[in-house]
């Protein structure tokens, strides 16, 4: 009889934790998959225009008015859903940067989404304007992104 | 039996006084110092490099209120908390009353005007290479900025860190003003930045146990000494640093974009801040000093 209820026992512990970590696994990793490929695509369209600002890669205004309007985009787009509770660099080590600053300190960093979305939605005004304009903007966005990095990204 | 006890006691006696002795602070008279008056605006550029507001400036201070070297910054370590002094010209608050001799003991020896030693949180082992001139011209430009009242907070330190007078036998082993590698002629406008102003060795340098910096791992990444994560490698052996070229680091301390176009992070955000107003021949004899680097590998 012991022996059952202990068995009993140690079945009901493995169901809890794996209960625990499919849950985690599932709802928690995906949404910051999301936000990595958010933010992979605002790196894919900055690699453009930061190659034409570096002179790395040649001026284009058609192509740079396009990847600009593309951060424009990203950074007004809803990330309801993408930044739930519990998906800081603590609870989820190693699968993300994002430290537990972000909900402590809530609502800080929509401030900075803010400010993002600005330097994004005026960068794509004057991105097609020639080279000089295109290197103020982008110094701007820069900016924008160091300054939230700064604040709420872990170190590697 | 009683002389071998006197002669114990002697010997304990001049233990201490010798003890006493070379823990001293070290320091320079005012007539050892180049007879010249600072530059303050050559000073300005010095200012930069070693970014003095990261750890001076009102914590969030942004715009001209970042010239304001109130103090206040906490730093958490292993060895306890310590607090950024108010560097401002304030006469009572800050180092008004200093002069000119003062803040090259300061900076070179890590030695008050009272004769006690600072802590190396302030980081004098990296500034102890730096010329006497360039220091002039920098206190020449920290006596123009603006001053401010606001009073310092004490470290809060545990035994046996408290015991200030340790500090002097920390320096002997840690405190050297020659250079740490050797290089060719064309890199040592870029040696003199990183290994003295710029201080990066203070943050990419992996400490010792008793917080001294490792220099046979020179730059070669480790623990963040105040914080979370890890402070990158950057030599050779690096992951990350290796395979950017030269123009990509200059790149790196002007914008704050890396090859990739992700941006820098964490304490270093603020450091771009600061060489980002470097000239672009600064940047560029930084970055060719890193690519030079002796590899060490690979605490990433």
């Amino acid at each position: 009889m012991r022996k059952v209820s202990i068995a009993l026992a140690g079945a009901a512990v493995v169901a809890t934790l794996a209960g625990t970590s499919a849950f985690a696994d599932g709802h928690l990793e995906k949404a910051i998959e999301a936000r990595n490929a958010q933010m992979k695509l605002y790196s894919w369209n900055l690699g453009m225009l930061g190659g034409m600002a570096k002179g790395t890669v040649e001026y284009d205004a058609a192509k740079a008015s396009a990847a600009a309007s593309n951060l424009a985009a990203l950074s007004a787009m809803s990330s309801q859903g993408m930044w739930p509770e519990g998906s800081d660099s603590f609870a989820m080590e190693g699968k993300t940067r994002a430290m537990p600053e972000i909900w402590t300190t809530y609502p800080a960093i929509s401030e900075k989404g803010a400010a993002l979305k600005d330097a994004a939605a005026k960068l794509a005004e004057v991105a097609g304007n020639g080279l000089d304009a295109l290197k103020g903007g982008v110094g701007d966005v820069g900016k924008a992104c160091g300054d939230c990095h700064k604040q709420f990204r872990m170190p590697k | 039996m009683r002389g071998a006890l006197l002669g114990a006691a002697a010997l304990g006696v001049l233990g201490v006084a010798a003890a006493w002795f070379i823990s001293a602070p070290a320091r320079i008279d005012a007539d050892d110092l180049p007879a010249q008056a600072g530059d303050p605006e050559r000073g300005a550029a010095l200012f930069a490099v070693g970014g003095c507001v990261s750890c001076h400036a009102l914590e969030g201070a942004k715009g001209a209120d970042r010239l304001v070297l109130a103090g206040g910054r906490a730093f958490r370590t292993d060895f306890g908390t310590f607090r950024a002094p108010n560097i401002s010209p304030d006469p009572e608050a800050g180092i008004g009353r200093w002069e000119a001799v003062d803040f090259v003991n300061a900076m070179k020896f890590g030695t008050a005007p009272d004769g006690s030693h600072f802590y190396p949180a302030f980081p004098y082992t990296s500034y102890a290479r730096m010329r006497d001139e360039d220091l002039l011209d920098l206190w020449a430009y920290l006596r123009i900025l603006p001053a401010s009242g606001r009073a310092n907070e004490p470290h809060e330190i545990g035994f046996p860190f408290s015991v200030r007078r340790a500090v002097g036998f920390w320096k002997l082993l840690y405190l050297d003003s020659g250079p740490v590698i050797p290089v060719d002629a064309e890199l040592e406008r870029g040696r003199y930045l990183v290994e003295g102003p710029g201080h990066c060795g203070e943050c990419h340098t992996p400490r010792t146990a008793i917080g001294g910096p490792d220099l046979a791992r020179w730059l070669g990444g480790g623990p963040n000494p105040d914080g979370e994560g890890t402070i990158p490698n950057l030599t050779p052996a690096g992951k990350t640093i290796s395979s950017w070229s030269e123009a990509d680091i200059a790149e790196y301390l002007k914008s704050g974009f890396t090859p990739d176009f992700d941006t820098a992070g964490g304490s270093m955000a603020d450091v771009v801040t600061n060489t980002a107003l470097l000239s672009d021949a600064d940047r560029l004899a930084i970055a060719r000093y890193i690519k030079a680097l002796p590899p060490v590998g690979p605490a990433e």
